[in-house]
């Protein structure tokens, strides 16, 4: 019996996925030590810093990367974050709901929004990309509806006119915090946290076992009795409330909710995910990926932003590596 | 064996519109053909026969330019060809139409024929040209439709016309047919035949593969057979009576390689009343229809068709893979039991082995262990909290019972033999204990090793008590294999025999709709 592809020892692990991510990762880091923005990058502070700008996109990933693995995509993620920002502002500031209230509330409003989608996917057949680009395009109406198209701030008017500061919410400073001596990020911790959810759900729990399965042959998933439909609306439900958990921590370091917040963030999600190497075919991938991609993204941005490179020039980088990194992929598959 | 001299009487002169000689192909080490001959005249039909395997669908791959030769010469109206790709086929005037057909759906029906040809001057389209020439070639296959119209919008039936139309279009005067009735009903057979008759009048020849008895002796003018890969006969219709041609496909030796202990008891394990499927178009007749059977404790009861009789949809019916296009009254062990999904079937201990492992049965970027525990995953990980190492063992044992040759359990089924892969496919329903086996085809595209270990295997599930319904399309094994035979023909049983009792010929003559009297 030939040996398998992925046993061959140290050349096939050469070629994995998670070496070739890390490699671009290691590139990235290696670009930063060369060009270090005069010394910032051996600082610590840079890197607490690249960690948290990081971590809201990284959480925005975690979501996405259930429901790649299915095979399918979620456009709606950035409109969600800033629907569930707007909401989770409406009750922390306005309505002073506490947050043990109201952060449950916006974690089901997201994975709400999330299973809406799966289940018109999975029930009606509709493309996931079509689906969740109307979800996308309904989720910011609908913040830009409950905020009445205002960022909803601590600025409130007063009956008379004159214009008064809410004082900030407790949960808001609590979010944008840092901890361990100033050395870390709470969004920073929240993301790693989602991490781990997201990885016991897809290596430890059934359901992840069957998310691969459906991504990776649906038709004979469903004959082996793997309950596609209700996994498919868990995967948009999962991507959902990952993007609540985004919302929330884009709230908090905005001290408002802001309806124009997330645009293009599921583009940024999507590339995370795919630079960190799971397929968009589905059915193969994993949260270690995900985490890769996330910090290869996170310290591209601060090493060009350290090095004062433009915004424009970024933006084309950016593009460029996205490519590099599939083709990268391909060989191997 | 008849050679192609042999048929040509003194009166056919004239050189064959196609002549094929000597092709050999070979697959690996397995020889598909062998020194076959082959000859179609101008405005003759005719049926090339064989059962699955035979080698009919190699040989029109061949012709189409699909695939080349290993040997062999071809010939058509006298000169030499050799078709390197699908497009010098089509230059030379041959057309082959699949079952599948080949048209792009959204586009138009005028656009469809000349695609890849289309009238134009310096790549500027002549729409109104187009159209022109379009109503003219619809005109000679008898299709009054506006040729302006989307393919989408027509019914198979027109469909198979547009196609025949395309080929018109291209000056095709070879066509050949693969089972053109299939998804037809019985008006528009009728239409299709009218139109072959025109084509036959304009001069083309047709090459006609079929399954079915009576359409061979309704159309065609000369019957070849194949058979293993090679020509056992090329007859003309009036000297080929339908036992004669039913003798000559089956005509092969049993070998006797799986010797069958029958274990049969009494009881009835599982009992099907009514099962109905209904086709994906209204106006077709169901694909099965109206089926009863009981299958007992320990009984393995053999179900045979030919393509498109319904065999597998049957079997996908009572593990609920149908879903609504399916109706059925399951009994299992005297309990009424409803089997609406997978699960459900699964769950009332019903397993389907589906006869296309690669696209139904395995998920190929997963491991052996993921495979083999994917049905019975539910009970490995109570709460949802997966049990790698119950999973693993599980795995290895069923790997162990099955003679599973892996370098390492946690290998990807995509790197394994078609054996093996078929051996992760057991596992996987092993693992779920059932009551009822349902196996389509379960040795297709297996080594004659693992064919063997498959059939063992199944002995040794009915000792146990199990029950199985097996589907082959080696009808030899499966004589061998199965306690009593049904036969299936458009979705109805239309014989049924004890072990012992059949021939393959017997077998053949019934899945081809005739009966024993005829």
């Amino acid at each position: 019996m030939a040996p398998s592809d992925e046993r061959t020892g140290w050349r096939a692990r050469l070629t994995s996925p998670t070496a070739t991510a890390l490699f671009a990762l290691c590139f990235v880091l290696l670009i930063g030590l060369i060009f270090s923005g005069d010394g910032a990058f051996y600082k610590w502070s840079t890197h607490r810093d690249a960690l948290r700008q990081a971590s809201v996109y990284g959480i925005l990933a975690c979501g996405m990367t259930f429901v790649i693995i299915t095979a399918g995509i979620d456009l709606s993620v950035g409109s969600v974050l800033a629907l569930v920002a707007v909401a989770f502002s409406i009750l922390s500031i306005h309505k002073d709901w506490s947050p043990w209230l109201a952060v449950p509330a916006c974690l089901a409003f997201g994975a709400a929004c999330g299973a809406t989608s799966g289940a018109v996917i999975a029930r009606l057949r509709i493309q996931p990309f079509i689906v969740t680009l109307a979800m996308m395009v309904f989720a910011r109406g609908l913040a830009k509806t409950i905020s009445g198209g205002m960022k909803v701030s601590t600025a409130m008017q007063r009956p008379d006119g004159s214009w008064a500061a809410a004082p900030v919410p407790d949960v808001f400073k609590a979010i944008d915090s840092r901890l361990l001596g100033d050395n870390i990020s709470v969004v920073s911790l929240i993301f790693i946290a989602c991490i781990a959810i997201s990885w016991i759900v897809l290596s430890r729990l059934r359901w992840g076992r069957y998310l691969y399965a459906i991504g990776g042959n649906e038709e004979a998933a469903r004959l082996s009795g793997v309950p596609v439909v209700a996994m498919k609306i868990l995967a948009y439900a999962l991507a959902g409330a990952f993007s609540a958990v985004a919302g929330l921590c884009q709230a908090a370091q905005e001290q408002q909710g802001d309806p124009e917040a997330g645009i293009g963030y599921e583009l940024t999600a999507i590339a995370i995910v795919v630079i960190g190497g799971t397929n968009l075919m589905g059915g193969r991938g994993g949260i270690g990926l995900t985490l890769l991609g996330t910090l290869t993204i996170g310290y591209l941005d601060k090493i060009l932003s350290v090095n004062a490179v433009p915004e424009a020039s970024r933006l084309m980088l950016t593009g460029v590596i996205i490519i590099v990194a599939v083709l990268l992929q391909r060989r191997k598959d | 064996m008849y050679t192609m001299q042999a048929v040509a009487g003194p009166t056919q002169t004239d050189t064959p519109l196609l002549a094929m000689t000597a092709i050999c192909k070979t697959f690996g080490s397995q020889e598909v053909l062998r020194d076959v001959a082959f000859d179609l005249r101008a405005g003759e039909l005719h049926v090339l026969a064989g059962e699955n395997g035979a080698g009919k669908s190699t040989l029109m791959r061949i012709l189409g330019g699909v695939i080349p030769a290993d040997h062999g010469h071809s010939h058509i109206n006298g000169s030499e060809v050799l078709f390197r790709n699908p497009r010098d086929a089509a230059n030379s005037g041959v057309a082959i139409i699949h079952q599948e057909l080949s048209l792009v759906g959204s586009m138009s029906v005028a656009d469809n024929l000349f695609l890849g040809h289309e009238c134009s001057t310096a790549g500027w389209l002549h729409q109104s040209d187009s159209n022109q020439r379009a109503r003219e070639v619809l005109g000679r296959v008898g299709l009054s439709i506006d040729p302006r119209s989307a393919v989408d919008s027509l019914p198979i039936s027109s469909q198979q016309l547009v196609e025949i139309a395309k080929a018109l279009a291209l000056d095709a005067q070879i066509i050949v047919m693969d089972e053109p009735t299939s998804a037809l009903s019985e008006p528009e057979v009728r239409n299709l035949f009218a139109r072959i008759a025109d084509l036959k009048s304009q001069g083309c020849g047709i090459i006609y593969i079929t399954h079915r008895l009576e359409e061979i002796y309704t159309i065609a003018d000369r019957i070849s057979v194949l058979r293993d890969g090679a020509l056992v006969a090329t007859r003309d219709r009036s000297d080929l009576p339908p036992d004669e041609l039913v003798r000559l496909l089956v005509g092969r030796n049993i070998s006797d390689q799986a010797p069958r202990r029958s274990v049969t008891t009494n009881d009835i394990r599982l009992q099907v009343q009514h099962c109905t499927v209904r086709a994906t178009r209204a106006d077709v007749p169901p694909v099965v229809e109206d089926v009863s059977f009981d299958v007992r404790r320990g009984e393995i009861l053999g179900v045979v068709g030919l393509e498109g009789s319904g065999v597998s949809e049957l079997l996908w019916a009572n593990f609920g893979g149908l879903a609504n296009r399916a109706t059925s009254q399951i009994t299992i062990d005297g309990s009424r039991t409803r089997i609406n999904s997978p699960r459900d079937a699964i769950d009332a201990g019903v397993a389907l082995v589906t006869n296309d492992r690669k696209r139904t049965g395995l998920i190929l970027g997963m491991d052996i262990v993921q495979n083999s525990t994917l049905a019975a995953l539910p009970r490995l990980s109570p709460f949802t909290w997966l049990n790698h190492s119950a999973e693993t063992s599980l795995a290895s044992e069923s790997a162990q019972q099955l003679n599973l040759r892996a370098a390492s359990m946690r290998q990807h089924v995509s790197t394994l033999s078609g054996g093996n892969q078929q051996k992760v496919v057991l596992a996987k329903w092993m693992g779920t204990n059932p009551r009822v086996l349902l196996l389509d085809d379960p040795t297709r595209g297996v080594d004659v090793g693992a064919k063997h270990e498959i059939y063992l295997l199944m002995n040794q599930w009915s000792e146990q008590g199990r029950s199985i319904v097996f589907s082959s399309s080696e009808w030899p094994e499966l004589l061998q294999v199965s306690d009593r035979i049904i036969v299936m023909h458009r979705g109805r049983i239309v014989a049924s025999f004890e072990r012992g009792a059949a021939t393959p010929a017997d077998l053949l003559r019934a899945a081809m709709g005739s009966t024993r009297d005829e």
